[in-house]
């Protein structure tokens, strides 16, 4: 799959006049978030400080930055098990995040939700749905509404591509492809479905492909290139908007952790693991920024610097947030 | 004889049924991937390299793939199919309960559904969808089998039996219990481990086991909180409580025969289920004293059971959810009250 950098040259100037410098180094600085953050937090779980269990997404931060970057303020998202990188992309604040981790009243679920079922509704977040597929035909319902009410909102619902041989994606996909609903599917292929490799379970070539029989768009984008992601979304989106339907976005990207916190990941061939881990997508963005005279490697690290103060400073304000009190076992379940 | 997990002895029992029946085959998500887990704890590692043919990687395709078991169990066929954890039970719903249920009734009795569905369940701090105790759901489904598995002999035992049986088994797990090793293992995790004989043997699908025999009180409790209870009682002893412990084991038949048994001996009866209290096996079990044997009761049942919430993530109020040692206790000194 090409990349920007591979045939940088007379589009970088194309690039420049498209994105603003700002934006650019906003999307660079959203990836590191995400991708500080899951290291942070994975050296807290091996530390034994944060209790359950975490589906981690490094190496996949530019699908949920370039999707949440390509919504606008009133767009929804659905989400799954594996949604730190969803939440704060969607501008979820580290601390909100961190704090739930930890099991915390003042977490974005006050602790009753974990890190599977991390979200927030003000920021335009469902809670993760940790039921694969679960989420797919819940969006669609999101944007039956928005339809039903001539609402300009567009809901992007993540899964990854283990959700596609669920019954849901079907059922879900096929509600809002004959209603024209405002959702733009995003199939995170990463690969692999828990310990199973995509190809065990699925004929399929590309998943993408499977819009035709519901008669909807697709499309393959690659995955680890955070502005060809953020293009296709806005392409999708904008269709969504104008009511030409939904549109299902295949991105190519890579689990370079084990499936849990627990799973040693032994199935994954070195060689392909090898070839994803060189396809990183902040180094990649990191060089077209650099190559692009956006940013001088230098203040890339600042970034990196910065980002990892300011997630160390919330470790310390988690480690002393508020736990629900007893009662709170109770609330919360009726409205 | 020798001391097995109950991820162990469940492999071993799969293994020894398939040897002896061309028919057995286990199918679920995760499972015979090479460098894999076994299905999601253990129990099925290593089982393709005996059994190429007969371990079918699946999908995440619970309606799909627990359909397709039942139509291979009508076809002749004993599947064993594993769902990595309960709640996904609710996918595959209307397969078990409208067609593996209801099947043999509905044909007039020339359809057999010879089917093993295996489900893990309980709280493990993993927030509400991966955390239910879900028996309840399933016990008022006629023409299904529900059993619950607390330890390593038992596990072989009741696999065995439900392998071998004519009808649709849900065969309940508890991740607490298993004692899967090395990556796999489960903090939290209570010994279940048992002596288990090395030649073949079952347990039937429709008994209770007496785990310690007392004479002031019955608790009747299973999987998890079986070893809860037994703990409860050992602490109730010391003060010169007698308490019997019944694993109740299989919820659906109930065995009112042995549970009776004791009621008629102990006259005071407490229920410990790690659910939900409302629509609880427990509401259950206490409806059938009434009618089995209400008039040797010298007190109100007991209920030890969590609150009617989902399952909540933060240690500290799952652990406030789950019935525990200290509940279960306090639970038996309410029933003795004068
Ligand atoms: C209905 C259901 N079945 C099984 C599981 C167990 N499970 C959790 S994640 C997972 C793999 C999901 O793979 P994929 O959809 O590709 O997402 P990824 O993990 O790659 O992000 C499985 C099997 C589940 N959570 N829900």
């Amino acid at each position: 799959m090409p990349h920007p950098t591979e045939s940088l040259g007379e589009h970088a100037q194309h690039l420049l006049d498209r994105y603003p410098a700002p934006f650019l180094l906003g999307l660079y600085e959203r990836m590191v978030v995400i991708r500080e953050f899951e290291e942070g937090v994975k050296f807290l779980f091996l530390e034994g400080s944060m209790p359950g269990t975490i589906h981690q997404c490094q190496g996949q931060e530019a699908t949920a930055v370039g999707v949440c970057s390509a919504l606008e303020e009133g767009d929804f998202i659905t989400s799954t098990f594996r949604g730190h990188g969803h939440a704060l992309a969607k501008g979820l604040s580290v601390e909100s995040l961190l704090f739930e981790l930890f099991g915390a009243s003042t977490g974005c679920c006050k602790g009753k939700g974990g890190s599977m079922h991390v979200g927030d509704m003000d920021k335009g977040m469902v809670p993760g749905i940790a039921i694969v597929g679960g989420g797919i035909p819940l969006a669609a319902g999101m944007a039956l509404a928005y339809k039903m009410r001539k609402e300009p909102r567009v809901v992007a619902c993540f899964f990854g591509d283990g959700a596609v041989a669920e019954g849901a994606f079907h059922e879900g996909v096929n509600l809002a492809a004959i209603w024209d609903l405002p959702v733009v599917f995003v199939c995170e292929n990463n690969l692999y479905g828990a310990s199973t490799r995509v190809d065990l379970v699925m004929r399929n070539e590309r998943i993408a492909e499977r819009a035709a029989t519901y008669g909807i768009r697709g499309q393959t984008v690659d995955g680890n290139d955070v502005l060809a992601v953020h293009q296709a979304t806005l392409t999708a989106v904008d269709e969504c908007r104008h009511g030409k339907g939904p549109v299902l976005l295949e991105l190519l990207t890579y689990r370079r952790t084990g499936h849990s916190r627990r799973d040693p990941c032994h199935y994954q061939p070195q060689d392909e693991r090898d070839t994803w881990l060189q396809r990183d997508p902040i180094d990649r963005f990191g060089g077209l920024l650099i190559e692009l005279g956006v940013a001088a490697a230098g203040a890339l690290d600042q970034i990196r610097a910065d980002v990892q103060t300011r997630f160390q400073d919330a470790v310390v304000e988690a480690r002393h947030q508020p736990l629900p009190t007893l009662a709170d076992l109770t609330t919360d379940v009726l409205a | 004889m020798r001391r097995l997990s109950i991820a162990e002895a469940l492999r071993e029992g799969i293994a020894e049924e398939m040897r002896r029946d061309p028919a057995v085959f286990c199918l679920g998500e995760d499972i015979a991937v090479p460098g894999g887990w076994g299905g999601a704890f253990t129990v099925t590692l290593g089982l393709e390299t005996e059994f190429p043919d007969r371990m079918l990687n699946t999908p995440i395709a619970e309606l799909g793939f627990f359909g397709a078991a039942v139509g291979a169990a009508v076809a002749g066929m004993r599947p064993i199919a594993d769902v990595q954890y309960g709640d996904f039970l609710f996918l595959a719903m209307d397969q078990i309960v409208n067609n593996a249920a209801k099947l043999r009734y509905m044909s007039g009795g020339t359809i057999a559904v010879p089917l093993v569905m295996r489900a893990p369940i309980g709280a493990t701090g993993r927030g509400s969808q991966h955390a239910q105790s879900m028996e309840r759901y399933f016990t008022g489904v006629p023409g299904l089998k529900v059993v619950a598995v607390s330890n390593a002999y038992d596990a072989k035992g009741v696999l065995k039996s439900a392998v071998r049986d004519d009808n649709p088994v849900l065969m309940f797990e508890h991740k607490l219990l298993y004692g899967s090793k090395g990556a796999r293992i489960e903090p939290g995790a209570v010994d279940a481990t048992s002596d288990v004989p090395d030649g073949d043997y079952t347990v039937p699908l429709d008994r209770a086991a007496v785990r310690r025999e007392g004479a002031h009180v019955t608790v009747l409790a299973w999987l998890l909180m079986a070893h809860f209870a037994a703990q409860a009682a050992e602490q109730l002893a010391a003060e010169g409580i007698d308490v019997e412990v019944i694993d109740v084991r299989s919820l659906s038949p109930i065995d009112y025969e042995t549970i009776g048994a004791s009621v008629r001996k102990t006259g005071r009866v407490v229920i410990v289920e790690e659910g939900p209290r409302v629509g609880g096996v427990s509401a259950e079990i206490a409806a059938g004293l009434m009618e089995h044997c209400g008039e040797s009761l010298l007190a109100p049942v007991v209920r030890v059971a969590s609150p009617d919430v989902p399952v909540p993530f933060t240690p500290i109020l799952e652990n406030a959810y789950r019935p525990d040692v200290p509940r279960i206790v306090e639970g038996v000194r309410r029933v003795l009250r004068p």
